[in-house]
């Protein structure tokens, strides 16, 4: 076993779930607490990254594009809640499918109305487009040390918000019983369309993360939100903390299946039919481990208390 | 007197064999115009229309329809979208084609009922091997021997051990192969990433693995958006130091402007392989190349080449029957004769209906005007027949 390719891996790992918990993370709430399925939510996503690419380009600096494409995405997360979403609260959960994949679509047109169906890239300053020696001659790229800094600091501040602040404690009690926090005169409509709005910046920022590793591209949020749901049933919906360690768990599950499958699977297996099945077995593998959560433990890894 | 008389004859001869036959050419043309591959699909539409003008719209006098469908990267898709232009639009030929595992789920639905069916870029070793049709052409190359080149070329380097990596699909399958039948040295690792709608874009496990192997070149087949996501995740990771990056159909003039963009200057001076070359020298290429250019304001890419090529092909069936199109055996005999103005210069077509033509090593460069685009180095094979070949029963 080559530990330094396994800490890398792992490194690898822990990077894809972190962006992964920044996606969930906002699912998780706004499924939680407001109970509104956003299938929409991939498209915050998306255009986080497309704000974030073309401020970038204005800007010509990456830190700047991303401090100005965040509330840039938080408004477009609180006029959609104002525009589409609110209408919705009191439908049923078919209802909130069929709208927010009709915004999938809406938005997807926008994009290649505005910038074109090419996709853009976004170019990173030098300090952040290299990478670092690790021991043992391997090396570990800048910019990914800087998505797991900012997901971890971000996992952090709001694990701070939800357990010791006031906001924190409503965001908590709606999750737990809506009905109750609205009978407490809590004005549900500003909490929703504010936990919707962080949601969105949140996606944002994964978006924007990730597109100087690929690029920002249509469609892009439809990939990856598939797996953000994957990631909020396992840990738990509405539950923030359920969401950090369930975004770890497939994040890991993933890189480690892509990294050393194939190597098992040859110790039983022609190496032919092992690097071709290795690809396949490991997409599944998060979906295996959903459904033993399913099986198990239905309400998540880590529920919200009392519903 | 007599003069006259020939002179009406031939006009009669001229009019009448079109108002025998059908009164237009109708084509189809499946690619991929939506999901992010739909880049590529785009590229080659443009490149179709082009062809379209620089004909006048017309093949042996006729009037040319020309039908495109999408076929949104998916195998099924792609077979219904066949399905209707041969039931419903009765299309005489069907072009088009990105990729293999569309192209082998589709083409059995064209071939059954006749119509011929031309590849203007997937190149399946099936077809080009026990599955061969009477009916298929391609404009393109069959899957394997780009890479083969690529092989020759890591040989000529002196290089001994290379990691591999594709995406798990039918051409991705076909490409290693390639590679590996000609490189000599070591395959010292191979990775297959997941392919399709929701393709793997994110290669650091990948990258991290080719590294540990100790390979002394990495060699990929990354097409469309994937290949510049996995060239800045290679220069992110600095493997541009320690592993040199030879790469089939990734780095291309769909890639090349957004890398430019995003000013990945690592990529300048790489290398591979391909049949074509916007700065090939021949007269078509040119007119092609400079009118590709003029209306849409940047390079083709190989798959726009291809796709001109296409209606040029076909062109030349229709005329050499002079638009009966009822004679399927005619215009057969004339698209195997690959007697037409082709973007790649003169070429021949083997007992498979492939092209048997040269493959040249490219190199990344920056143009007079600064644009990034790739020029030939080096001629790495000649007149080339793909290795399907023998086992293509025709």
């Amino acid at each position: 076993m080559d530990w330094g390719l396994f800490t890398i891996q792992m490194l690898n790992g822990v990077q894809l779930g972190v962006l992964l918990f920044l996606l969930a993370a906002g699912l998780t709430l706004v499924f939680g607490i407001m109970d509104f399925v956003n299938l929409a939510h991939g498209s915050l996503y998306m255009m986080g990254a497309y704000f974030c690419a073309t401020l970038v380009q204005l800007t010509d600096s990456f830190v700047l594009g991303v401090i100005l494409a965040l509330p840039l995405t938080a408004l477009l997360g609180w006029i959609v809640e104002l525009i589409v979403v609110r209408a919705l609260y009191t439908h049923d959960h078919l209802d909130h499918v069929l709208a927010t994949f009709g915004m999938i679509l809406c938005f997807d047109t926008a994009v290649d109305f505005i910038w074109g169906p090419t996709g853009m890239a976004i170019p990173l300053p030098e300090v952040l487009d290299s990478h670092i020696d690790l021991f043992g001659g391997h090396t570990f790229p800048v910019f990914r040390i800087l998505i797991i800094s900012t997901g971890l600091a971000v996992a952090g501040f709001l694990y701070v918000m939800v357990s010791h602040t006031r906001i924190g404690m409503l965001i908590r009690a709606g999750a737990s019983n809506r009905t109750m926090v609205m009978a407490l005169g809590v004005d549900i409509g500003k909490l929703f369309a504010l936990v919707f709005a962080v949601g969105a910046a949140l996606a944002g920022l994964a978006g924007m993360l990730i597109a100087p590793i690929t690029e920002a591209s249509i469609g892009m949020g439809n990939e990856i939100i598939i797996v953000a749901f994957v990631v909020i049933i396992i840990g738990g919906i509405g539950s923030i903390k359920g969401a950090f360690v369930a975004a770890m768990l497939v994040g890991l599950i993933d890189t480690m299946g892509r990294s050393f499958l194939d190597q098992l699977l040859k110790v039983f297996m022609s190496s032919e039919s092992a690097e071709t099945s290795a690809p396949a077995l490991s997409a599944m593998a998060i979906y295996i481990l959903m459904a033993m959560v399913l099986a198990f433990r239905p309400q998540g890894l880590f529920p919200p208390k009392v519903r | 007197m007599i003069k006259k008389i020939t002179a009406l004859a031939a006009m009669g001869a001229f009019l009448a064999a079109p108002a025998m036959a059908a009164d237009k050419v109708k084509i189809g043309f499946v690619t991929t115009i939506t999901t992010p591959a739909g880049v590529i699909g785009q590229d080659m539409v443009d490149a179709v229309n082009l062809a379209m003008e620089d004909i006048g719209g017309k093949m042996a006098g006729l009037d040319v329809e020309l039908i495109i469908e999408d076929d949104g990267f998916k195998p099924p898709i792609g077979k219904q979208k066949v399905d209707k232009l041969v039931k419903k639009d009765q299309v005489d030929f069907i072009g088009g084609f990105i990729w293999s595992h569309v192209l082998l789920a589709s083409k059995k639905s064209a071939l059954d009922s006749g119509t011929f069916l031309i590849s203007s870029n997937a190149g399946p070793s099936q077809i080009a091997g026990k599955q061969c049709d009477k009916n298929f052409f391609s404009t393109s190359w069959q899957n394997d021997q780009t890479p083969m080149a690529m092989g020759e070329v890591l040989n000529q380097n002196g290089v001994k051990s290379v990691y591999v990596m594709a995406p798990n699909y039918a051409a991705g399958k076909n490409m290693i192969a390639g590679v590996e039948r000609t490189f000599k040295g070591k395959i010292a690792g191979r990775d297959l990433t997941k392919w399709g709608k929701d393709a793997q874009l994110d290669f650091s496990a990948e990258l991290a693995k080719a590294k540990a192997s100790g390979a002394e070149a990495l060699w990929v087949f990354y097409p469309g958006k994937a290949g510049g996501a996995l060239i800045k995740q290679y220069e992110q990771a600095g493997l541009r130091d320690t592993m040199p990056l030879y790469t089939v159909f990734t780095v291309d003039s769909i890639a090349l402007p957004k890398l430019q963009a995003g000013n990945l200057a690592g990529v300048m001076g790489s290398r591979n392989t391909q049949h074509w070359g916007p700065d090939l020298d021949n007269p078509q290429n040119k007119k092609f190349v400079s009118g590709f250019k003029k209306k849409y304001g940047h390079y083709p890419s190989f798959y726009a080449a291809q796709s001109y090529d296409t209606i040029f092909l076909i062109k030349s069936a229709v005329e050499a029957v002079n638009g009966d199109l009822s004679n399927k055996d005619g215009m057969r005999a004339a698209m195997k004769k690959a007697d037409f103005p082709s973007t790649r210069g003169k070429f021949s077509y083997g007992n498979n209906h492939f092209p048997i033509q040269n493959f040249y090593l490219r190199e990344v460069v920056a143009d007079a005007d600064g644009v990034w685009t790739t020029k030939i180095v080096s001629t790495v094979m000649e007149n080339h027949q793909d290795p399907y070949a023998a086992e293509c029963k025709m």
